[in-house]
């Protein structure tokens, strides 16, 4: 098996409703791919689900594996930014390494300085997390996911609540990484991001997968209307396809 | 590590100052000859049977309350939880107080500590079954002031019923806490349920870590949330049901302690285990040495000392908190 993903019929129920409903798919690494789809479109359900963190029917790949290799194979971070107590950023970070047993060597020091390195906090490194501002935690949080060094990175929303320069250099580093080799897994909200730095999107609508492709493929006119109930312009530009929304369309 | 050899200095000074305070003045040589058994034997008697037992009671229990009160807010990710949350503490307490009541207490010498801890695994028991395996921390706190509630109103019960007033009085005065006029025979029931409890507790440290950024993202890390929460239940159980079974109730320890220790640790919930687990026994050792020196002729409980004191600084600490946040 190559994918480093894989659903198979993949259904949630919650009181008995599907809230993800039958989908399968297969992520491959190198891949950067977009989970999209309105507000209770299922998309942090499907990622639960995956992670096996939610009672689920069909199969999910890393769902099967043991807690410590699920771990090795997958970094998950989820939307809510908790961070109960004031940590030393270093030392949030380092918690990336808990998987990787019990004696922390030079691989650990190294991950967690290349970590660091990559979500720029070397001068946080010793301040609180809880001090920081709400866009610097989330970029100790990512930095974090960063250190578990896993093959895929499966994230909900990293960009929510992040003003626009965060929210391009954090898209930057999770493209480079899929760039590298890993594949990314992550959900959001702004179709244009989605669109320039995914290599795919998915589009859940009361989830079901109702596409997959490239993101030229996936946002279409059609698509929008159906699954978002927008009217939207959508240009084509050289840094990639740029959808403005104008009206809705219930 | 520099904060574990203060504590653990701290901890040696104060227990050899509760071997050698005490009721009777005993010259230093005297005290020590009697700790190692070669002095006279009025010498032997009082280290052995009456301040030995106090002070090694006074550290076990101390550092039970201690290493659960910082467990247990570790897991909860709050510092206002304390071990009694989860009604261990009570009904330990309501065991004891049946077995005080029925007179079963008088039958053997330990039949009031083993009534207490059988209590403390029964709220246990009933925490698991209200709860469930896979129940959140919510439930988890809702169900443990649900048995607290239970057991105090139950404890109430027999105090209202109590048929003569010395029954309710030595009641009262035991629910105080104290680890004064105990025998080592006290020390060895309370010694390998606590060291269960601890071993178990100390088993969470890394889960502990990983919950500082909250359930999902722990689970994600491979930590196993429904075995982390068993271990925390059963070795609080332990620990605690153990402490309140040989000393009746002593609070704040688990709740001030951890709080006091959590700068020195870097927050570090697993570092803040085993500081607050020799914090606890130097808190309760100090507090149970000051009841002597205090009022030597009243008996001053040390539950009720650990209250006077420990209320205050928590709303010290709390007043530090509130401005740090502003």
């Amino acid at each position: 098996m190559t994918g480093l993903l894989h659903l198979d019929h993949l259904t949630v129920r919650r009181d008995g409703c599907p809230v993800v409903d039958d989908v399968s798919l297969k992520i491959a690494p190198g891949e950067c791919v977009g989970l999209i789809g309105p507000n209770g479109a299922g998309k942090t359900t499907l990622l639960r689900a995956a992670l096996g963190l939610l009672p689920h029917e069909g199969q999910s790949s890393l769902a099967q594996m043991a807690p410590r290799d699920r771990a090795a194979q997958a970094a998950w971070l989820p939307q809510s930014r908790e961070i109960a107590w004031p940590v030393p950023v270093r030392d949030l970070v380092a918690l990336g390494r808990l998987p990787h047993g019990r004696k922390s060597g030079p691989a650990d020091e190294e991950a967690i300085q290349a970590a660091m390195a990559r979500m720029g906090l070397e001068t946080f490194a010793d301040r609180p997390a809880t001090q920081l501002s709400g866009g610097e935690q989330a970029r100790v949080l990512i930095a974090r996911t960063l250190a578990q060094d896993t093959p895929l990175l499966m994230a909900d929303e990293p960009i929510a609540g992040l003003d626009p320069a965060a929210q391009l250099s954090t898209l930057t580093v999770l493209r480079d990484l899929s760039r590298e080799g890993r594949a990314v897994l992550l959900s959001l909200h702004d179709l244009s991001l989605a669109a320039r730095f995914c290599s795919r999107l998915i589009m859940l609508d009361q989830g079901r997968k109702v596409a997959d492709g490239p993101p030229v493929e996936v946002l279409t006119q059609p698509n929008l209307a159906k699954t978002f109930h927008l009217r939207a312009r959508i240009h084509e530009t050289p840094e990639g396809p740029i959808v403005q929304p104008l009206e809705t369309t219930r | 590590m520099k904060l574990g050899l203060v504590l653990a200095t701290l901890t040696v000074v104060l227990f050899l100052a509760s071997l050698m305070i005490g009721h009777s003045t005993l010259p230093l040589g005297a005290a020590l000859t009697g700790l190692i058994g070669t002095g006279e034997p009025l010498h032997q008697m009082v280290m052995h049977e009456i301040r030995l037992p106090r002070a090694l009671l006074a550290s076990m229990i101390g550092a039970a309350l201690g290493l659960s009160g910082a467990a247990m807010q570790g897991y909860l990710r709050n510092p206002l939880a304390e071990p009694g949350l989860i009604g261990v503490s009570g009904s330990a307490a309501l065991g004891a107080v049946i077995a005080l009541q029925t007179g079963f207490a008088a039958t053997f010498a330990l039949a009031l500590p083993l009534t207490a801890l059988t209590f403390a695994l029964l709220a246990v028991a009933l925490i698991l079954a209200l709860a469930g395996p896979r129940g959140g921390s919510l439930t988890l706190i809702l169900a443990g002031i649900a048995i607290s509630a239970l057991a105090g109103a139950l404890t109430s019960l027999v105090l209202n019923l109590s048929p003569n007033p010395y029954a309710a009085s030595e009641i009262v005065f035991w629910m105080m806490g104290s680890v004064a006029d105990r025998s080592m025979q006290h020390v060895w029931l309370a010694a390998p349920v606590m060291a269960l409890g601890f071993v178990l507790l100390a088993t969470l440290a890394r889960g502990l870590d990983a919950l500082t950024l909250g359930e999902d993202a722990a689970e994600s890390l491979g930590v196993s949330l429904r075995s982390l929460r068993l271990r925390l239940l059963l070795g609080t159980a332990a620990a605690v049901g153990a402490a309140t079974a040989v000393a009746g109730a002593v609070g704040f320890v688990g709740l001030i302690v951890p709080h006091i220790l959590r700068p020195f640790c870097r927050a570090r919930p697993s570092r803040l285990l085993w500081a607050s687990a020799l914090g606890g026994a130097a808190m309760v050792l100090a507090a149970d040495i000051a009841t002597r020196l205090i009022l030597p002729d009243r008996d001053l409980k040390l539950g009720v000392l650990m209250a006077i004191v420990g209320a205050p600084l928590f709303l010290h600490l709390i007043y530090k908190t509130r401005r740090l946040d502003a």
